[in-house]
């Protein structure tokens, strides 16, 4: 079955190093299985894509990456905001003799790195582009589109640019293309999946997201648990202030043939019980306020190393636990 | 070997005047920044530590529950010493910036300006062009009534830790650069006039901008660098006055990474391009460490030990303890390559070395105790 039925736009964002290339990529992968197509973007210049899965620097040519896990083709493309300046400008006002000018007093510097405003039109342009383009069969050439978003703090400017350009460019190619970015960014094709960990700054900036998200009239897709540490210990043993007892713990040395070597053995096993048992319950605690917010979590295992494996592990997970 | 980061010593050195904390996004600069300022202050300094987007909790305890861009008193600091501490207003630093060099008409141009409305809440490098500003304000004020011996610096919560040194700099220039004084100047119709002064590539090229960003766009902008000129008399110049603090003497760069690669590999950028701009680097925190805990039983022997209990079926809880034992030497032991990778690197670097807390730090106590592991010589028991 489908993931996500009926949404070709996966936008990923989360605060900054929560792992949103990781679930991105990890996403590309699952949402391939079995034959799709799918095309997986970057759009901050840094090459966390290609990082990621190991391959070289993506250019801004559509770059095949990888299979999915049932056959199926992940397809990765750097949008790179200043040839998509460059080329915007040829589209839409077939300038080439000023492109050049342009870049020599710095104005695709100011429009790529200090105007996020239309480096963002630029960026959600070419995504939307890429989201409803056909093929000659007049089919949709991607299955769906996975996007390595900006962080959180900047998402739903980013996503809702085009309004702001709509309203200030009045008439003209630059307010058709808003329009109809608009129109999909806003559609139930689109899904804004926001990553987090389970600790307090992450948890509360995802719950504030996708209230901003929501209010801008952005559809919110899941929330991604990532580098969700397993619970080692039985329930029981969790919520209780002695998680493991000493006695416990020293009998059950003498039975699995450990001698204590060195005193303390038996005390700081205690302490790493009480200590995990703690983190156990941080990471409750800010799930529980996470499934106030009434979004379908996804939860994702701490893996010991990231690797294109590791990816596969996490696309089955994903996979497992996705809306379909 | 790893030189051992001795943070009180750089605390209680009266030299020190200035402390500014930086590292990739997350790692714990706020933390770290906020215990550092705190334990100098229960030292007997005179602190202020300028602290931005702090965790919610955190900046509670700390009494910092407005946003108001002056540092109050922090309550519960014990010792002669004492703790200022504010949160960063980019916004509000921006308009005060604005308000203290221009009379109220010209001031009130500038506001309401919608360019300069977006340009001080959201564009990239305004937060570290603000914090630099501040810290700026802070330190004239330091030596002025010698209210604070000691100002400690957090740094935005931006990917790259350079980008505190680069922002400033590229928002100055781009503010004095040719290219807004084009557009700014086009409004009037000097696509022209400017076009014959500096070659006509260049008047094309302003036609272009109009053409896409509209002619609204251009006279907010013109209106904006007009005022601007009038007030401060170049951006740039001011950013880099700010700039020659960072590398006087009394300065000290504190550089905070997790024990993952990323920022480890942030954390070696910023420390070669300290060295490369001569600005004084005291020492890498490294925050969030697992340590392996003080005894020799290995992840493996755990490993045997639960496997033979799980075969006679006792002992359950202590067979998933020691699993859990096995699973933190192992964590352990990634995160020491790791550091000994960045130690081969910049063997010259001190370290100091913080454990992750069970829980996260909000509140004094938690301060209090990052501050006490942060000064423990825990470095050595990685070697
Ligand atoms: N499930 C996981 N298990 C273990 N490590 C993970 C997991 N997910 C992500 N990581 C690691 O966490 C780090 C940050 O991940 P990633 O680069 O995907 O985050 P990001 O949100 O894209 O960061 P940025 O905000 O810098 O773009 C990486 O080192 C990555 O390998
Ligand atoms: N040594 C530590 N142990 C446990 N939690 C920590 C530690 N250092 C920081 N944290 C937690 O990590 C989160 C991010 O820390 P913060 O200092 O705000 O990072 P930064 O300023 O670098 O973005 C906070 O919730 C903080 O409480
Ligand atoms: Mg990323
Ligand atoms: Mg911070």
């Amino acid at each position: 079955m489908e993931l996500w039925p009926g949404v070709r736009l996966h936008v990923v964002t989360g605060k900054g190093g929560t792992g949103k290339t990781t679930v991105a990529g990890a996403l590309a992968l699952a949402l391939a299985s079995g034959g799709n197509r799918i095309l997986l973007l970057e759009v901050e210049g840094r090459q966390g894509i290609a990082q990621l899965f190991d391959v070289p620097p993506l250019p801004y040519a559509e770059t095949r990456i990888a299979v999915g896990r049932d056959g199926g083709t992940v397809v990765a493309q750097a949008i790179d905001p200043e040839a998509a300046v460059l080329e915007y400008l040829q589209l839409f006002y077939n300038i080439k003799r000023g492109g050049a000018a342009l870049k020599k007093i710095g104005a695709i510097d100011f429009a790529t790195t200090i105007a996020p405003g239309l480096r963002d039109v630029l960026l959600t342009g070419k995504t939307g582009e890429q989201v409803r383009k056909r093929d000659r069969d007049n089919r949709f050439v991607w299955d769906a589109v996975v996007m390595d978003a900006p962080p959180t703090g900047r998402i739903t400017r980013f996503l809702n640019v085009n309004t702001e350009v709509g309203s200030l460019a009045r008439v003209g190619p630059i307010k058709n293309q808003a329009d109809s970015v608009m129109r999909v960014m806003r559609s139930p094709e689109t899904a804004v999946h926001m990553v987090t960990l389970l600790e307090e700054m992450p948890v509360q900036e995802t719950i504030e997201g996708a209230h901003d998200l929501a209010e801008a009239g952005l559809p919110v897709g899941a929330v991604f648990v990532n580098m969700l540490q397993a619970e080692e210990l039985p329930d029981a043993a969790l919520l209780s202030d002695d998680p493991v007892s000493t006695s416990e713990i020293r009998e059950g040395l003498v039975a699995a043939g450990i001698p204590e070597r060195k005193r303390g053995l038996v005390k700081a096993l205690h302490k790493e019980a009480v200590d995990h048992a703690t983190r156990v319950q941080l990471q409750r605690r800010e799930r529980d306020r996470l499934e106030e917010t009434g979004l379908p979590l996804i939860d994702l295992p701490a893996l010991p190393v990231i690797d294109l494996g590791a990816l596969y592990q996490l696309a089955a997970a994903i996979d497992e636990q996705a809306p379909r | 070997m790893t030189r051992p980061f001795d943070v009180d010593a750089l605390l209680a050195d009266p030299d020190t005047r200035i402390i500014v904390c930086c590292g990739s996004g997350g790692v714990g600069k706020t933390t770290t920044a906020a215990a550092m300022a705190l334990r100098a202050a229960e030292q007997g300094r005179h602190v202020v530590v300028l602290t931005i987007a702090p965790a919610r909790r955190l900046a509670q305890s700390m009494g910092l529950t407005e946003l108001d861009n002056t540092p109050r008193a922090v309550a519960g600091v014990s010792g002669g010493g004492s703790l200022d501490a504010m949160m960063l207003d980019m916004k509000r630093t921006f308009d005060e910036l604005v308000e203290a060099h221009s009379d109220p008409e010209r001031s009130r141009q500038v506001l309401e300006n919608p360019f300069y409305q977006a340009l001080s809440s959201s564009f990239a490098g305004t937060q570290e062009y603000m914090a630099m500003e501040k810290l700026g304000q802070l330190s004239r004020t330091a030596q002025e009534d010698g209210r604070w011996d000691l100002i400690v610096v957090d740094t935005p919560p931006s990917r790259s830790a350079l980008d505190f040194l680069d922002a400033p700099e590229r928002l100055g220039s781009f503010l004095d650069g040719r290219f807004i004084r084009l557009i700014g100047g086009g409004a009037r119709g000097a696509g022209r006039g400017l076009g014959r002064v500096l070659g006509a590539g260049i008047g094309l090229a302003s036609g272009v901008m109009k053409k896409v960003l509209g002619n609204q766009l251009l006279g907010d902008v013109s209106t904006f660098v007009q005022a601007l000129d009038s007030i401060f008399g170049g951006f740039r110049a001011r950013a880099e006055e700010t700039f020659r603090i960072l590398q006087e003497p009394g300065t000290a760069f504190v550089v905070v990474a997790a024990p993952e690669p990323d920022a480890v590999r942030e954390a070696s950028y910023f420390v070669d391009r300290l060295t490369t701009e001569e600005m004084p680097l005291a020492g890498l925190v490294l925050n969030r460490v697992t340590l392996p805990p003080d005894h020799s039983l290995s992840a493996e022997e755990a490993i045997v030990g639960a496997e033979r209990l799980d075969r006679e079926g006792v002992h359950s809880p202590t067979a998933a303890l020691l699993r859990l034992h096995a699973d933190t030497m192992r964590a352990a032991r990634r995160q020491q390559n790791i550091a000994d990778r960045f130690s081969a690197a910049h063997p010259t670097v001190a370290q100091a070395v913080v454990p992750a807390l069970a829980d996260d730090v909000h509140d004094m106590a938690g301060l209090r105790e990052v501050g006490d592991l942060m000064t423990a010589d825990l470095v050595d028991t990685w070697n």
